[in-house]
């Protein structure tokens, strides 16, 4: 192999961006009639909506490998200079940076409703007319068992399968830091059965998760609609779900490249961001446990 | 790989490019488009406003105009320019052979189009009478936005969507690109003052712009699938929304300020041939100005019946923030007194700007104040307020940039009597347009409503003129631009400006720049 590049490589140009935008527009229109056109809110007769969704979600997989392929190719020939795994990096540590705050919009919201906006609708502080002239009725708690509207629901212990959720996504981030380990240490053969182990335990986590969604619905009553405790659960659960998804992607391709040998010791950004984010979610479902399951 | 490649041939330049150059011309580009269509929108609201009653358009159709100059306004024209400006200048103000991920670049770019089709194409069907564009105001309050929109408002939640991850990434580029890309000997308190401006600015965008997409995001659930964000029934709170829009809001009004007290922190010493007054002040001012706006969120919400110890907090917070600001205006004016002085057209822009923006920043300090702003909220006070920072604020400063760097980018200078006709327009118009707000605020007139009382109707006849005259006068500048987009003026010197050379980078490579500039970093002393 040629010596790593000492000059700044600026690729010469790509066709990827421009498509993956293209994708991108056609996914999110594609998302939006189809919500519209399954949902009652507003009037939407057409059906396509899906399709169209589908074909985004398509176009965007294809362009996005197809990009990454190019930046795979470029580091297995060396064209990365140690200055450019930097930016790698950094762009990689500002990106997670985004979805803490992301996360942190719907935190706040929890927070928000849970400390203020249920007891101001209960008439604490200067709202007792709010309450005696709105919804007399109602009262105060959290998980809110009760809208004020008259919504009920049920809430989800935190003791069973949240719990092993826990352990299992735990576990997982340090089985992920032992295949980290291992590529440092260049030892191909340990690093492929880690990362095998942290792929099993995060989709067993989606698996248990789906699970649990549907004890939700069937058994709790609790639903998206089942009033702000059901909203902020979803919500937050969700988009931690989607987020898992994600990474277990990503660390599944690392799977993959591990087996290849594509990580060494000196090269291997990709696998890094894959780990970091993982241990973003793990972070993630630790406040998710103790402030959405828990307290 | 050819280490110095020059651009495509054709359109794929534009369309395929990873060059700093050409995607901050594209930005540019595409921001110039989207203020002269916020312009139309703009002109629809003062043809209904000229006189008192309904005459031009039906009150529904002036709230999707008033809404959506408001959204291509803010996320369509001046942060694209600022991202344009950041994608030319910082590169070459920093020594770097381009910006740190030149592919993720382009992408940042080409999401906007896209974005703002689905916008616009709202807007354009509304007019065709097919349905209704977002119509309830730029900071989209539940429920306003939620049970009572119209359909198009879930395609103006994926263009926001869209517009985010567009920021996001951009923003992100110019961090790493500052971080990692300087040229040796450049530390961070050498750098020129825009780019600190921008690396501040771009720490605000990645952390407010994925809680907008968080705000929207339960604005499309709320409005599907039941959920009770925003919905007091349910045990939500509509003003719940307020916070979350105002905890991104206030820090993206600064986002869209702080890159212009950049812009004009070059030009000020150029013109007035010393330099900057207080530069560490400027940086740490600025940095403040940054934190600060982290917690002054609620002053936008003081009439919906926050506890008094919120309305309290959040009101000296805000106050706060007139320090640092006012170290930023002393420190221009310290850096003019006793230059020698000359007034090309970016310096006039940067004078006006500095003037007219401190008019702004006075508005704001009255409107910080809790039980004054009982009675100025929601008036047109408000709106002289906003105008007087965003337009003779944030896009002065984009003029003042495009004026000063125009010769750099083109290699020729600038039709001088167009670009003088453009400024004085342009002042004289805006304070037409905005000034009167002011008393017409002040006696009580109500924003975003078509139709006023007649006590009103001469102040806005005069601030309709003022706004119309505004309008024409940016064809001066579209004008200016294409006349040196296309190389013709007088050629310019590597240095442009008399003793440039001493104040940037920038002004040591060739007028106009090459394709790639510093592709072996220079080293800075």
């Amino acid at each position: 192999m040629a010596e790593k590049a000492t000059t700044y490589y600026v690729p010469h140009s790509s066709p990827w961006p421009i498509f993956a935008s293209i994708a991108l527009g056609t996914l999110v229109l594609g998302l939006v009639h189809f919500i519209q056109q399954n949902t009652s809110a507003v009037d939407n007769d057409g059906s396509l909506g899906g399709l169209m969704f589908l074909v985004g979600v398509a176009g965007m997989i294809t362009v996005l490998s197809l990009w990454w392929r190019d930046t795979i190719t470029e580091s297995l020939a060396n064209m990365n200079s140690a200055q450019m795994d930097v930016s790698y990096r950094m762009g990689m540590m500002w990106f997670i940076f985004s979805e803490v705050m992301f996360f942190a919009a719907f935190f706040g919201a929890l927070f928000y409703v849970r400390n203020l906006a249920v007891p101001w609708l209960a008439g604490e502080g200067s709202n007792e007319m709010t309450n005696a002239l709105l919804w007399p009725e109602f009262e105060a708690s959290w998980p809110l068992l009760m809208t004020p509207g008259g919504d009920t629901t049920q809430a989800m212990g935190p003791w069973g399968l949240p719990l092993i959720n826990t352990i299992i996504l735990i576990t997982s981030s340090v089985t992920c830091t032992f295949a980290h380990h291992a590529v440092v240490a260049g030892d191909r053969a340990k690093q492929v059965r880690w990362l095998g182990i942290t792929l099993i335990l995060g989709y067993a986590f989606l698996v248990l998760q789906g699970y649990e969604y549907k004890h939700a619905y069937q058994d709790l009553g609790l639903t998206l609609d089942a009033g702000i405790y059901g909203s902020t659960f979803f919500m937050l659960t969700g988009f931690h779900g989607l987020h898992v998804t994600m990474g277990a992607t990503m660390l599944t391709v690392m799977y993959f490249r591990s087996r290849k040998g594509h990580l060494t010791p000196d090269n291997h950004f990709a696998f890094e961001a894959a780990a970091w984010y993982w241990h973003f979610v793990d972070v993630v479902w630790v406040f998710l446990f103790i402030f959405v399951y828990w307290l | 790989m050819g280490e110095h490649h020059g651009p495509d041939k054709g359109i794929k330049r534009w369309l395929y490019t990873t060059n700093h150059k050409d995607i901050g011309t594209l930005y540019l580009c595409f921001s110039l488009a989207m203020f002269f269509l916020g312009g139309i929108l703009a002109m629809v609201i003062r043809a209904e406003l000229m006189y008192p009653g309904l005459q031009v358009v039906d009150p529904d159709f002036f709230n999707q105009m008033t809404t959506c100059h408001g959204l291509v306004m803010v996320f369509g024209a001046i942060m694209p320019a600022f991202v344009g400006l950041a994608n030319w200048m910082i590169p070459m103000m920093i020594g770097a052979p381009d910006m740190a991920l030149p592919r993720m670049n382009n992408w940042s770019f080409w999401l906007l189009p896209v974005a703002f089709s689905i916008l616009t194409s709202s807007i354009i069907m509304s007019t065709l009478g097919f349905g209704q564009a977002p119509n309830f105001g730029w900071t989209f309050y539940a429920p306003l936005s939620t049970t009572y929109a119209p359909a198009s408002t879930d395609f103006f939640i994926v263009s926001v969507h869209l517009m985010g991850i567009s920021s996001i990434m951009g923003a992100i580029n110019v961090v790493v690109t500052i971080f990692n890309l300087r040229a040796p000997g450049m530390t961070l308190m050498k750098m020129p003052l825009f780019v600190w401006t921008w690396l501040i600015t771009a720490f605000l965008l990645i952390a407010v712009m994925p809680v907008l997409a968080g705000a929207v995001t339960m604005m499309l659930t709320d409005r599907h699938f039941g959920t009770s964000f925003f919905d007091a029934a349910g045990g939500g709170d509509p003003v719940l929304f307020q916070h979350i829009f105002w905890f991104f809001g206030h820090p993206e009004v600064y986002i869209m300020i702080l890159p212009s007290f950049g812009v004009v922190s070059a030009i000020i010493p150029t013109f007035s041939r010393k330099p900057l007054f207080g530069y560490a002040s400027m940086v740490y001012a600025t940095a403040s100005i940054a934190l600060l706006s982290f917690v002054v969120w609620a002053h936008h919400m003081f009439t919906t019946g926050l506890p008094l110890a919120g309305a309290l907090f959040f009101m000296y917070m805000t106050m706060l923030i007139s320090i640092p600001t006012g170290v930023k205006v002393f420190n221009w004016v310290a850096t003019m007194w006793r230059g020698s002085m000359t007034f090309e057209v970016p310096m006039k822009f940067a004078l006006a700007f500095v003037i007219l923006f401190t008019i702004g920043g006075f508005s704001g300090l009255m409107l910080a104040m809790t039980p004054i702003d009982y009675q100025y909220h929601e008036t047109y006070f408000v709106v002289a307020h906003f105008h007087y920072v965003l337009v003779s604020g944030a896009a002065f400063g984009i003029f003042a940039g495009v004026y000063y760097w125009l010769p750099k980018w083109t290699g020729v200078m600038y039709n001088e009597k167009l670009a003088n006709a453009h400024f004085w327009c342009s002042t004289i118009f805006v304070n037409l347009l905005f000034f009167p707000m002011h008393f017409v605020g002040l006696a009580g007139m109500p924003r975003r409503i078509p139709d006023y009382s007649w006590q009103f109707a001469d102040f806005n006849w005069w601030i309709s003129i003022g706004g119309f005259g505004f309008g024409l006068s940016q064809l001066l500048l579209l004008a200016v631009v294409i006349q040196a987009g296309r190389g013709k003026g007088k050629k310019v010197s590597d240095e442009v400006w008399e003793g440039a050379e001493k104040w940037g980078l920038e002004w040591t490579v060739p007028s106009p720049a090459p394709y790639h500039t510093f592709s072996t970093p220079p080293v800075i002393k």
